[in-house]
């Protein structure tokens, strides 16, 4: 499908070369199919030209503005000041700073491989064994966080996993009290159960996603497997997952990325603490940016976190692409 | 090959970008900033001028006049005194909009700065933005409508120096009335630890705790949630004025030159929190109580003390009526004098703002208007200040606001006000006393440690 879109033009493009060149065409009807490539090119400029100006007036300009303020001392309001890379040495230096990548990438484990590992097992035992209305219903339940708003989320979960909260609770009812506590005010507790609102949050979105992807894998093939007496297992390890590279690589770049720039689940669960302990790049770029008016420090630091998210990404995105490439 | 080349260069541009979307939205908002500047700059020239015309008659004439104001959510005092400002001077409509005060901390100087600067404005801190020449001077004003010959202290958290120090210099707000901070506690559970008359020393003080402890009751409910900034602040801060002198405090506060927060008094008040804490003083999920949860909590009657200020009053009253009672932490020493936070509800006016003279005028108006103090004693719960002869409005009886006046009185008169430890630097709070106190409730943070990061993270601050 993708590579038809891609193609599409270039085809158009070696028709009408192959147009031009011939001899035995007359000129007047060469130059008037050129005139009409032209015009399918201009078309079809017009219409990526909406979305091509948005991308660049919200995505591109405030990126190159983001750099560019990294180099600056400047309050958001008063004169810039050139400092050089002195914004991106105090990142290094800070610890408070340099300590939220740390937690980040312990947010990769919840934000992106539970999600992905979870929604992969959950979409082919949907697809395996309850694809009617029973796997419609499970689907729209794993899908509703992703509709509710994350800040009336954090809220609920605030509460939830508080002392006199309903997880305490359960724990109580099962004998488990002794493991109670404030989940998001505990230092050794307080990232995992942030990581768990994100499991929450973003095993639909991967469930959906992956559901989609095993429903386009030719049936013949699970047919096939299971004549040759293939167990599930064996069918998912086989079939499944190395057919579905290409969705496993979208869901973790997008997982990852949310794990890596993470900020509202953050902001609206613990907002940072308890000391640090679940702060995130996401947050201490929002208080240098916003409560502390330090907008070149703040940037220094989101163009290393925009830095390190490619680094870890574009590997994922190699491995996915190859095999189908 | 070129094909995939491209396409990882799209992706990674489109997640660079993304992300930069949620991480720099901060650095693309004041982009337009350039000229708004400029503009400020401008107009700064045609403020001056405003300010000194408006010296000769600052009212709010008899022409109709919008005031463009923005004021804290969850507040009610501010609506309740423009709602009475409009009876008295029906020429006068108000556009007001609110936000939450963590949020206003981050909207103001933008908000200033813009072209529809605000008339008045909850102002969080004001150094930066006094620097900033976002903010009008007030001092003609201060001496049209005789504002410095009311009590010294009312006026002074307000005032910035040139070499940007607080407490005096050029006025740059006024408060809508004066917060006083102590303890409240709740008489039922206090009477039951055999507490009758509130403590006169700190040893006094720190028995009863013990002896709540004992009975099984909760001895002080106090929030710490990182969403709402860490609640021990205040006993902490209280503890200072209590074993030491509160100068020291104060002078860190306003940025005097090579103030330090680790200073051996404050050790000693530290450890004595860090001890409360160790003794379970404080309840066990603390690090996730949020500001709110803690005064409902103490309202449905858990804890025997806590630590709060006057504004809360109204929302006592309500949830125990006649069962709370206010007192100024106690001197370490007996007969050492009481020492407390106290600041103003700070209303400022943008340099940009359209409506100065009734801005101002309003201020005044709250200050020294019979209905305007009534209101604010009732509502806000606080000292509405104002000339040292205004009469203090009446107070409901058995509220708690009849405490909190009469310890604020005595404050007055033999004690010494502070501004708040958490009001030092813009971010102190967020970065420093927050998270510090909250590893020391953890066990990761003990009494001389914390002094030192907080100070630590105080002088990074100030040195940007």
């Amino acid at each position: 499908m993708k590579k038809g879109y891609v193609t599409m033009p270039a085809s158009i493009e070696s028709i009408a070369k192959s147009n031009l060149t011939s001899d035995n065409s007359p000129v007047a009807n060469a130059l008037s199919r050129r005139t009409s490539v032209r015009r399918e090119t201009i078309i079809g400029w017009l219409f990526v030209l909406p979305a091509l100006v948005m991308y660049a007036i919200f995505v591109l300009v405030p990126l190159v503005m983001s750099i560019r303020y990294s180099f600056y001392s400047w309050n958001g309001i008063g004169e810039m000041t050139w400092v050089g890379i002195k914004n991106y040495i105090t990142v290094f230096k800070v610890p408070n700073l340099i300590g939220t990548i740390g937690n980040a990438f312990q947010l990769v484990l919840y934000f992106s491989i539970f999600p992905v590992g979870l929604g992969l097992l959950i979409a082919s035992i949907i697809h395996r064994v309850a694809p009617g209305q029973f796997g419609e219903v499970t689907r729209t339940i794993l899908f509703l966080p992703q509709i509710i708003p994350l800040v009336a989320a954090g809220i609920i979960w605030g509460w939830l996993l508080s002392l006199s909260g309903l997880v305490n609770e359960i724990l109580n009812a099962i004998g488990l009290g002794a493991i109670t506590r404030a989940w998001l005010g505990d230092f050794t507790w307080a990232l995992p159960a942030v990581g768990f609102i994100g499991v929450w949050v973003l095993l639909g979105f991967c469930t959906v996603l992956l559901l989609t992807g095993i429903n386009k894998i030719d049936p013949s093939l699970y047919e096939s497997a299971r004549i040759d007496g293939a167990t599930w297992w064996e069918e998912f390890t086989s079939i499944t997952v190395p057919l579905l590279k290409n969705e496993i690589g979208v869901c973790l770049t997008v997982t990852i990325t949310n794990a890596l720039a993470a900020f509202d689940i953050v902001y609206v669960s613990t907002a940072g603490g308890p000391g640090n302990s679940t702060a995130v790049p996401g947050i201490q770029i929002y208080i240098l940016a916003f409560t502390q008016q330090r907008i070149g420090l703040a940037s220094a630091l989101a163009v290393l976190l925009m830095i390190l998210v490619v680094i870890v990404v574009i590997p994922i995105q190699r491995l996915s692409k190859e095999s189908t490439l | 090959m070129s094909k995939k080349r491209l396409s990882i260069l799209l992706v990674s541009l489109l997640l660079m970008a993304s992300m930069l979307l949620s991480a720099c939205g901060a650095a693309a908002t004041p982009a337009a900033t350039a000229t708004e500047a400029q503009t400020a700059a401008a107009t700064e020239a045609t403020t001056e001028v405003a300010t000194e015309t408006a010296v000769a008659t600052p009212s709010c004439g008899t022409d109709p006049v919008v005031l463009n104001a923005y004021f804290e959510t969850g507040f009610d005092l501010p609506f309740k005194l423009a709602e009475e400002f409009t009876k008295q001077y029906p020429n006068v409509t108000w556009d007001i909009k609110q936000d939450q005060f963590s949020n206003l901390i981050n909207e103001t100087p933008r908000l200033l700065a813009g072209d529809n600067a605000p008339d008045l404005i909850r102002l969080p801190t004001l150094v930066s933005f006094a620097k900033q020449g976002l903010l009008m001077n007030l001092d003609g004003y201060a001496t049209a409508f005789g504002w410095d010959q009311w009590p010294v202290p009312q006026l002074s958290q307000n005032r910035v120096a040139e070499d940007g120090t607080r407490g005096s210099g050029t006025l740059y707000g006024m408060g809508l009335n004066y917060s006083l901070t102590g303890v409240f506690y709740n008489k039922k559970l206090a009477a039951q630890i055999g507490m009758t008359t509130p403590p006169q020393t700190l040893a006094e003080f720190e028995d009863y705790l013990a002896k709540a402890k004992a009975a099984g009751l909760l001895p002080i409910m106090q929030w710490g949630s990182a969403k709402s900034g860490m609640g021990l602040a205040f006993p902490l801060q209280n503890l200072m004025a209590s074993v030491g002198s509160s100068e020291p405090v104060s002078e860190w506060i306003f940025n005097k030159e090579g103030a330090t927060i680790d200073t051996p008094s404050n050790l000693v008040a530290a450890q004595h929190l860090e001890t409360w804490i160790k003794n379970g003083y404080f309840p066990t999920d603390i690090n996730a109580i949020e500001y709110t949860d803690a005064a409902a909590r103490f309202g449905k009657g858990e804890g025997v003390f806590t630590f709060n200020g006057d504004w809360q009053n109204a929302g006592y009253d309500a949830d125990m009526p006649g069962n709370v009672g206010f007192f100024l932490m106690p001197p370490a020493e007996a007969g050492g004098a009481p020492a407390a936070m106290s600041a103003p509800l700070t209303y400022g006016i943008a340099a940009k703002a359209q409506h100065a003279d009734c801005a101002a005028f309003f201020l005044n108006w709250v200050a020294t208007n019979d209905a305007a103090r009534a209101i604010d004693v009732a509502v806000g719960g606080s000292n509405p200040g104002g000339p040292a002869d205004a009469t203090m409005p009446a107070v409901a009886e058995g509220s708690v606001t009849n405490d909190t006046l009469a310890e604020g009185a005595r404050l007055g008169k033999t004690g010494s006000a502070m501004d708040f430890i958490a009001n030092a630097t813009s971010a102190i709070f967020a970065q420093g006393w927050t998270p510090e106190l909250q590893k020391m409730v953890g066990g990761k943070q003990d009494a001389a440690g914390l002094l030192k990061a907080v100070q630590a993270e105080y002088e990074l601050e100030l040195a940007q």
